[in-house]
């Protein structure tokens, strides 16, 4: 059974279709790329899976249950979490202290238990800590653990970004253009902190433009333009689908010669 | 100094704070009615500002709380007067109620943020107001409810815990109850402060879309911060209600709303004690300033203009250099300007 399935998912904006009847299925385990051209949908189709906009129609489901029009903290709580397109951090804190406020959905003691200083919260802050420490490490951000995020480096922030949403420990992580900005080094690094989440089995789903990246990370990849799915299929084969092609640089137009 | 100095040096600092006020201060004053009151109600103002901190800390500017002192002044009077329950219930009720009120509002207000949540909260005051000045026989209209008795004795299993406030020196006893009500308060803010429920409300403060995407139930969060924030102002107007022994509706309206928040800034945001040392440096200056009769809104609007311009942060943002730290300070800024 799939992780992830989406049926026929679809948004309106007023007259503009943003995303129509996309279906896809997302098989856990492995690195699903979702890619096209600007203003394809992308991250409209990313922000509905995840609950931060509802769609006008479809069906999402998660792990066999349905997904479809839940809050987004509460789609969050199911172990689907995502990243965001501007980097997104807990700007006054530091490193270590962002990651740790991430762990909120591994806590089980109530807030009057925090307020109070219960057995349960203190336990609960020890094994955030731990937790914390080590993803921290994991990501590559163990020199900067105590500046604070406002200060990082920008090559640092996306780490963090990451780093926060894997402290939520998801099932699914939705990475949002985790490579845009990035140099070579940079990129090199992600690469291999992505197949790292991969390796100690969180399902990656990623919305992406860096086509070099694309194509080294992804186990499958969807291609969207104008909302409507076009391809889907192993890296080898998009790289080869004409539609792709066309989508990216148009047909040929022989009456202006291109 | 040391650093290992700084730590005990600030709690010696802290204890002989605690001894003027618990002590010398209320001893050496105890038959002078004017001056304890002014150090009494410094005292109730600051716990209500700790409630308006209480919503900056959760990102919203909030320019209400005058009308949850309000409706805790009028709770009190009510269920006194009319309900004849003691004192010691009517104080913990008023709190509660306003924080209901507060719940019931939160939820829908609090989505809004910025001007449109500061709007909302003033208008809030002047509807408050309004609510009581037509409430009717009820709310007994313009002039309100006199003649709220006194707090009475409060004894548990014939233990006397808290005398009535008719058989010893009055102005004494609502000065150690407003000591009282402060010390807890602060306790409690600053509790939550450094507890987890703080850093979900920072979290809150500085990016609600990423709370949010982390769990976070964010709607939840802010009305319980908001809750927490009407109950202080419940309770303050309850201590206002017993202490003047009446309530009417002008007693707590759009000027205080907007003192309350000039007070948590003056102290500085970032602290938990700032609005403490805002409410106490502005309204017992404001009480200096009195004998300058005309001249007083002047000058006290001069230094506000003056304050909002120097010390944005606030009067605790201000640290205290030692002679070490400013060598310091030079070398590091010194190696940064060669690199």
């Amino acid at each position: 059974m799939a992780l992830i399935e989406v049926r026929e998912l679809t948004k309106r904006f007023g007259g503009l279709v943003a995303v129509d009847h996309v279906s896809f299925d997302v098989e856990p385990g492995t690195i699903f790329t979702i890619i096209g051209p600007n203003g394809a949908g992308k991250s409209t189709l990313f922000k509905l899976i995840t609950g931060f906009l509802r769609p006008s129609s479809g069906k999402v489901t998660f792990e066999g249950q349905e997904v479809t029009g839940l809050a987004a903290h509460a789609i969050a709580r199911r172990g689907i979490v995502r990243t965001f397109q501007e980097t997104t951090i807990f700007k006054e804190m530091t490193v270590l202290e962002n990651v740790v406020v991430a762990h909120h959905l591994r806590g089980q003691a109530s807030a009057f238990g925090f307020f109070i200083h219960s057995p349960q919260a203190r336990r609960d802050e020890a094994g955030f800590r731990a937790s914390a420490e080590r993803i921290v490490d994991q990501l590559g951000l163990g020199t900067v653990k105590r500046e604070v995020a406002r200060n990082l480096p920008h090559g640092y922030l996306r780490g963090l970004g990451i780093a926060l949403a894997m402290a939520a420990n998801p099932k699914a992580l939705l990475l949002d253009e985790p490579f845009s900005g990035m140099n070579n080094e940079e990129t090199d690094r992600t690469v291999e902190m992505v197949r790292g989440i991969r390796a100690r089995g969180t399902t990656v789903l990623l919305v992406e433009h860096d086509m070099r990246a694309v194509m080294r990370i992804s186990d499958r990849i969807l291609v969207l333009n104008f909302g409507k799915k076009i391809a889907e299929g192993e890296p080898k084969a998009i790289q080869e689908d004409e539609a792709v092609i066309e989508a990216y640089l148009g047909r040929e137009d022989e009456e202006l010669g291109i | 100094m040391s650093r290992g100095l700084l730590r005990p040096l600030a709690g010696a600092g802290l204890a002989l704070l605690a001894l003027v006020y618990l002590v010398l201060l209320p001893v050496y004053f105890s038959h002078s009615p004017y001056i304890l009151r002014v150090v009494s109600i410094a005292s109730v103002l600051s716990v209500i500002s700790l409630g308006v901190w209480l919503t900056f800390a959760i990102g919203r500017i909030n320019i209400g709380q005058a009308a949850f002192a309000l409706i805790g002044g009028y709770a009190t009077a009510i269920l006194s007067t009319r309900f004849g329950l003691s004192y010691w219930l009517c104080l913990p009720l008023s709190g509660i109620l306003a924080a209901l009120v507060g719940t019931v509002l939160g939820f829908g207000i609090l989505r809004l943020r910025g001007v449109y949540f500061a709007m909302i909260t003033l208008s809030l005051t002047e509807a408050v107001r309004l609510a009581f000045l037509n409430g009717g026989e009820f709310t007994g209209g313009a002039s309100g409810i006199p003649i709220i008795p006194l707090p009475g004795e409060l004894s548990l299993f014939g233990v006397v815990l808290m005398p009535s406030f008719q058989t010893v020196n009055t102005h004494l006893a609502f000065y150690y109850l407003a000591a009282a009500l402060l010390i807890v308060t602060l306790a409690v803010v600053w509790r939550i402060g450094t507890s987890r429920l703080g850093w979900i409300f920072r979290s809150l403060q500085q990016n609600e879309d990423l709370a949010t995407s982390i769990g976070i139930d964010i709607a939840r969060y802010r009305v319980m911060a908001y809750a927490i924030c009407c109950f202080f102002g419940g309770i303050g107007g309850s201590y206002f209600a017993v202490s003047q022994q009446s309530i009417y509706p002008n007693v707590f309206g759009v000027p205080d709303s907007i003192f309350f928040i000039l007070y948590c800034f003056l102290g500085g945001l970032a602290y938990v004690a700032g609005p403490v040392v805002g409410t106490f440096i502005l309204f017992i200056g404001f009480q200096i300033l009195h004998p300058l009769q005309e001249y007083q809104q002047l000058i006290y609007a001069v230094l506000m203009i003056a304050i909002m311009l120097w010390l944005p942060n606030g009067l605790l943002s201000l640290r205290w250099h030692t002679r070490a730290d400013r060598a310091e300070l030079a070398r590091l800024e010194g190696r940064e300007a060669r690199s």
